[in-house]
């Protein structure tokens, strides 16, 4: 079983279009890519009901750099201004929301969508969904955006060719942050690693950053969450922080542990990664290039903060409505090419426009280095360089790229 | 809206009474200031502070009335327009309850205020002797730079967001056409011919020059000075010269303006300025440029016909754009 919602930009309602949309997508992909008159152009937008990121307890803790809700309210904001762009070619973007109620429920749902016309589908889905997902859909005619899953095997060893990139890997993340550390002399880093898979793949993300910007992580200490005195090495944060460092990186992907670490040490220390500065794609604060516009128009529509993993599925639906605008075409084809073309920029109203990553597709674009009310960054930093695009000083570069589509 | 009405009475007992005649030719420049919620009055002579005028929350795009007897100001917090008074050096009269005024244009009677709302995604359309807002068309998102077509009969739009110039019939208030352009369009500026429309594109590096007898874009220009990055290459203001023959454009994060040869589109100088070059504004002779640099919250004085910075003048915090009364 699948729920099913739509919102419309064309000049039909959603609920008028609906009986005629089968015909109206088969139509415009039987002429060659080129449409004509008020045709509609539907984005899909997958989602699995119950996925524990967005479970209400972990929304209200508000941990740094976490999701605040759902982040199809991104996409909701994205498919609003993007109602020019087909206007042009006569062509109006709508988007239609699928939830499947199980992990089984997502392929069938999927391909369900594709028999609908359905071409390039937004997907929020932790990894382990995704994975099986994407490699289900090898060879066919079809585009999907990761917008909530930040784990660089997606993106390394498990990359697919269909499957494209748009929240920041953790490779790009902490290599923002080793940026600024870097620039800042701060190079002794403790860190201290949680017990989950999740905490153990920040931790290798991080190791992967220090040693190419040159951090020295002089002791990596596991925590528990708990209050068991006999655990006291591992849970008592004055006694796991002590020691000669410059900051302390906290691997916690939950953010629980994390959120008590700042204050609670043996020395008046500086906390980074999950608590205190954090790497993101978006922050409500951040000020320049139009982001105060793009805010705006989020919190007037969800009465709440936009997040990163909102703002990836707000610049997923961008990115397909600037290709489809730029190109004049609506051939998958046509438009997967526009996307890792080397000159194809979108605004991701960071200051830096950028375009996917031919070798991983990965969306290229600035992170935010935030505490919880202020951006104190935004990276690459000036002064790192790279030969061919300095978005590329931040995340994993062709050469060492282990995706071999 | 009683409030409004004081206002609307206090303005026009003060327009009767003092204006115009005393406000002709003053030589100040004017120059709105995002952060400082106010109007720096500055002597374009000497650079003195004549008067800094308080105003309604963040004052961006101004305009002067024909006579230059007034001064409208869209107060994109504020969520108003401040009309000052020339003579007296105030805000004499508001135009209230508009949500995120950016810029404007006139109709070629004075009569009506064509206004992009940033946050509505529209034009507004305000009657400037009933000051109410009468009219609004969609546009694509964020709206920027408004011009009125030499004949008033359509209004020029950008939107930021749809990479769009939006035509609208002022008659009908619809849209008749739309036309895309370079990322981000931001500004206009007309040939004296009016055959030919040139919009900044602040991210990609260029002015797209539209032919406006069959609404395409015939040429684009592109700005590379030397020593940055595209990315840093911004154009947001624009100003051309009364005889056509050059455009002034403000290249934003790359800290400097470009003088573009009409005839031939060639590049001919870029001068560096301040920090984020935003507006640019010529004196009556177009003997000196004004550039207002937003994140040196200063003024660049360029001599034009050398082509040279003569001076650089504090000029407020975030200062947006200036005005000259001469």
């Amino acid at each position: 079983m699948t729920r099913h919602s739509r919102t419309g930009t064309g000049g039909l309602s959603a609920s008028t279009l609906l009986p005629c949309l089968p015909l109206l997508l088969a139509l415009l992909h039987a002429s060659a890519g080129i449409a004509h008159a008020e045709d509609t152009f539907t984005i899909g937008y997958l989602e699995l009901k119950g996925d524990a990121r967005y479970k209400e307890k972990r929304l209200f803790a508000r941990y740094l750099g976490q999701p605040l809700g759902r982040p199809y309210a991104g996409a909701e904001v994205a498919i609003r201004e993007v109602r020019f762009h087909g206007t042009e070619l006569g062509l109006g973007f709508a988007l239609e929301k699928v939830e499947a109620e199980t992990p089984a429920g997502l392929q069938p749902a999927l391909e369900a969508m594709q028999a609908r016309g359905i071409r390039f589908v937004a997907v929020d889905l932790p990894a382990e969904q995704l994975l099986p997902l994407a490699q289900s859909q090898r060879g066919k005619a079809v585009v999907l955006f990761n917008v909530s899953a930040p784990e660089d095997r997606l993106r390394g060893e498990d990359c697919q060719p269909n499957l494209y990139h748009t929240l920041p890997s953790q490779a790009m993340l902490y290599d923002a942050l080793a940026q600024y550390l870097v620039s800042r002399k701060w190079r002794n880093i403790l860190e201290l690693t949680g017990p989950e898979p999740e905490d153990q793949a920040l931790s290798a993300a991080f190791a992967r950053s220090a040693r190419k910007f040159g951090l020295r992580i002089s002791a990596q200490r596991p925590f528990e969450l708990g209050n068991d005195p006999r655990d006291r090495s591992r849970n008592n944060i004055a006694l796991l922080s002590g020691g000669d460092h410059d900051a302390i990186f906290v691997a916690d992907a939950r953010g629980e542990f994390a959120r008590s670490v700042p204050y609670q040490t043996r020395n008046p220390d500086l906390i980074v990664g999950s608590e205190g500065l954090a790497p993101m794609a978006w922050h409500w604060s951040w000020e320049r290039y139009g982001a105060p516009q793009l805010e705006k128009r989020f919190e007037k529509m969800h009465q709440r903060p936009m997040t990163g993993t909102d703002w990836a599925a707000w610049i997923a639906i961008k990115s397909v409505a600037e290709s489809v605008q730029a190109t004049r075409s609506t051939d998958v084809a046509t438009i997967s090419a526009k996307m890792t073309a080397p000159d194809t920029l979108y605004d991701n109203f960071k200051g830096t426009a950028g375009g996917f990553r031919a070798w991983d597709h990965q969306l290229r674009q600035p992170v935010l280095l935030a505490t919880h009310n202020w951006v104190v960054e935004r990276t690459p930093l000036d002064g790192f360089l790279h030969q061919t695009n300095t978005l590329d000083s931040i995340g994993v570069d062709e050469r060492e790229s282990r995706c071999r589509f | 809206m009683k409030k409004r009405l004081l206002a609307l009475l206090l303005g026009s007992a003060v327009l009767s009474t003092l204006s115009p005649a005393l406000a002709k030719d003053t030589g100040y420049l004017f120059i709105s200031s995002e952060k400082d919620n106010s109007i720096m009055v500055m002597d374009s002579g000497d650079f003195s502070v004549i008067k800094v005028i308080p105003t309604a929350d963040r004052p961006r795009h101004m305009a002067f009335n024909a006579d230059h007897s007034l001064i409208y100001a869209a107060c994109g917090d504020g969520e108003s327009i401040d009309i000052i008074d020339v003579a007296r050096l105030e805000v004499t009269d508001r135009i209230e309850d508009i949500d995120d005024p950016e810029a404007f244009d006139l109709s070629p009677d004075g009569g009506m205020m064509y206004l992009s709302l940033e946050d509505e995604g529209a034009l507004g359309f305000i009657d400037l002797a009933s000051k109410a807002l009468v009219a609004e068309v969609e546009v694509g998102e964020e709206p920027e730079g408004v011009l009125t077509g030499p004949d008033g009969k359509t209004v020029y739009v950008t939107s930021e967001v749809a990479n769009t110039v939006h035509l609208v019939d002022t008659a009908n208030r619809e849209l008749k056409a739309n036309i895309v352009v370079g990322k981000r369009p931001r500004r206009f500026a007309l040939t004296p011919d009016n055959l030919e429309l040139w919009v900044t594109s602040e991210l990609d590096a260029s002015v797209s020059i539209i032919n406006l007898a069959d609404n395409t874009v015939r040429e684009v220009i592109r700005f590379e000075p030397k020593g940055f990055r595209r990315e840093q290459v911004t154009p947001v203001g624009i100003v051309m010269t009364a005889d056509g023959r050059g455009a002034w454009v403000a290249l934003g994060r790359s800290n400097h303006v470009a003088y573009v040869d009409v005839a031939s589109r060639k590049v001919e100088d870029y001068i560096l300025v301040g920090n984020r070059a935003w507006n640019v504004t010529l004196n009556r002779d177009e003997s000196r440029l004004y550039v207002v640099n937003g994140l040196s919250d200063d003024l660049s004085v360029i001599d034009t016909g050398s082509r040279k910075v003569i001076r650089s003048v504090p000029a407020g915090r975030v200062p947006y754009m200036a005005l000259i009364d001469d």
